[in-house]
């Protein structure tokens, strides 16, 4: 069925009672083309690219558990390009131009808000950072805007500009930044896949990837085995374990990053907002919730749930930025496990068993990178070759010293 | 989450830091081939299990610590100062 102002009309007068199921819960056939592992985000989007724009549709989606019930629920969906290396500004601003066409292509509200994102900055050495930063976004054709202390006073005026420690000095703005429903990106993207033909199946955890003579041959799963001529993961937060079931190791540590929501407010912020002397973003969904994180536990962990600390950091760091926020009640809070490669930046390649590829090390930047990270990642399963925003994002770089690290941590992955 | 500290006794999370899988061993620099010090550097191992691990107590006595710790539960199996670690104790 088509969504549109007419269906639901329709179906208002019908009582609301001829909804279908959005997608098929499928259950696996034998044989498939392509075998995607994990039904989030990223592995829905290389589904519904492969099937729509590279006309492969004899394709699985599996999932341990339901569809978005991994980190594609667990981010703070924020969507942006505001990259410094070249490396990654084509990626990521190809994901954003994906993003503004989406909901038209999908047919489904994704709830795409393009409300600005705007990182802040506290001292003049930061904002010359970030007057670069800007101008390495402009030549790569992305806006960018650095913005003076009373145009965001006049925009903000609640935030903490004479802090003591580290007064507001100015902030680098993406006007076409924003958020994004993400459980909608997982349903839509599922729903459009599963119209073309790829099959959903949920419940479904992979414990085996079948190689034979240096060639993936299919997954063995707990609803049996399933035969594939290619196999690719994305699995974030789980890549190392998943890869070494067919004997790869990866340049990747898993952590633990948590989140927050607020009770619900009235409107109050209306763009994405960084801290920039600690680390914070926080935005305001449309169910009026503030929603808010910041850095990584900065431990291995696969508890998808953190500690104390961090959540102490991440609440003087609101303070600081907002005192206002201190009589504001947290709601909810959760945990998500992020895949943190060694160089801060992500893997779409091919690995060295054949007919199996990797899409993995998303750190904690992977929902923005949804769209593009599915197309590229569909692009090198139909063609056998990188697509050509992803072509950096190669396993191999750590061998070869081509490293894309864009805060220069070196390979610390807690420090990414 | 706190650590026994075999000097200082239980301490809070927040007097420690991080550094990782204990495992990785320098190899010499001289003698190491590229893909051994592509391994020293970049492979860790990342298991949803038991790992031994590496600590500083930073606020404290300032040792490096070894840490057997499960990174699905967070529940801390053993610390011993790092000179004293047996390795594979993870295993």
């Amino acid at each position: 069925m088509r969504y549109s102002g007419f269906s639901l009309i329709a179906q208002s007068l019908k009582g609301h009672a001829g909804w279908g199921p959005a997608w098929r819960d499928a259950s696996p056939k034998s044989t498939y083309d392509v075998v995607i592992i994990g039904g989030g985000g990223h592995g829905l989007a290389t589904a519904y690219y492969l099937a729509s724009r590279y006309g492969v549709s004899n394709v699985a989606v599996i999932e341990k558990g339901y569809i978005g019930s991994g980190n594609a629920g667990r981010n703070t969906t924020i969507i942006r390009s505001n990259y410094l290396l070249s490396e990654n500004i084509p990626f990521f601003e190809s994901s954003m131009k994906l993003w503004e066409g989406l909901e038209q292509e999908l047919n489904y509200n994704a709830m795409v808000s393009q409300r600005g994102a705007l990182l802040l900055c506290h001292s003049d050495a930061q904002r010359d950072a970030f007057a670069r930063r800007g101008n390495a976004m402009r030549l790569a054709g992305v806006d960018a805007e650095i913005m003076e202390v009373e145009q965001i006073r006049a925009m903000l005026p609640f935030l903490d500009y004479e802090n003591a420690r580290f007064p507001i000095r100015g902030g680098l703005m993406q006007w076409r930044a924003g958020t994004a429903r993400h459980d909608a990106v997982v349903w839509g993207y599922a729903r459009a896949a599963d119209a073309r033909g790829v099959d959903i199946v949920q419940n479904c955890e992979v414990t085996g990837i079948s190689v034979e003579n240096g060639r993936v041959v299919g997954v063995d799963t707990t609803r049996g085995q399933i035969k594939a001529k290619k196999v690719a993961l994305a699995v974030a937060g789980n890549s190392s374990r998943v890869a070494a079931m067919a004997g790869l190791r990866l340049p990747i540590e898993s952590h633990v990053l948590q989140a927050f929501v607020s009770e619900g407010l009235k409107p109050l912020l209306n763009c994405v907002l960084t801290f920039g002397a600690g680390h914070l973003y926080i935005s305001q969904s449309d169910k009026g919730g503030l929603v808010f994180g910041g850095g990584i536990d900065g431990y291995n962990s696969y508890a998808q749930r953190g500690n104390l600390p961090t959540i102490e950091d991440v609440m003087e760091a609101a303070m600081g930025l907002w005192p206002a926020l201190g009589r504001v009640r947290v709601l909810r809070h959760w945990g998500g496990i992020m895949d943190m490669s060694m160089d801060g930046s992500p893997i779409i390649d091919h690995t060295s068993v054949q007919g199996l590829y990797i899409n993995a090390g998303w750190c904690y930047g992977g929902f923005k990178a949804t769209p593009a990270s599915g197309m590229c990642l569909a692009h090198l399963v139909a063609k056998d070759e990188p697509h050509p925003v992803a072509a950096a994002y190669r396993l191999d770089r750590f061998a070869t010293g081509r490293l894309i690290d864009e805060r220069g941590m070196g390979a610390q992955p807690n420090l990414h | 989450m706190r650590i026994a500290c075999p000097h200082c006794g239980l301490r809070d999370l927040q007097e420690f830091t991080y550094l990782g899988d204990a495992s990785p061993s320098r190899p010499d620099g001289l003698a190491a081939t590229e893909s051994a010090m592509f391994d020293y550097v970049y492979l860790r191992e990342n298991p949803r299990g038991l790992l031994e691990e590496l600590w500083f107590h930073n606020a404290g006595c300032r040792a490096w610590l070894a840490v057997c710790r499960d990174t699905l539960t967070h529940t801390i199996q053993s610390v011993v100062p790092a000179n004293k670690r047996k390795k594979g104790a993870a295993a």
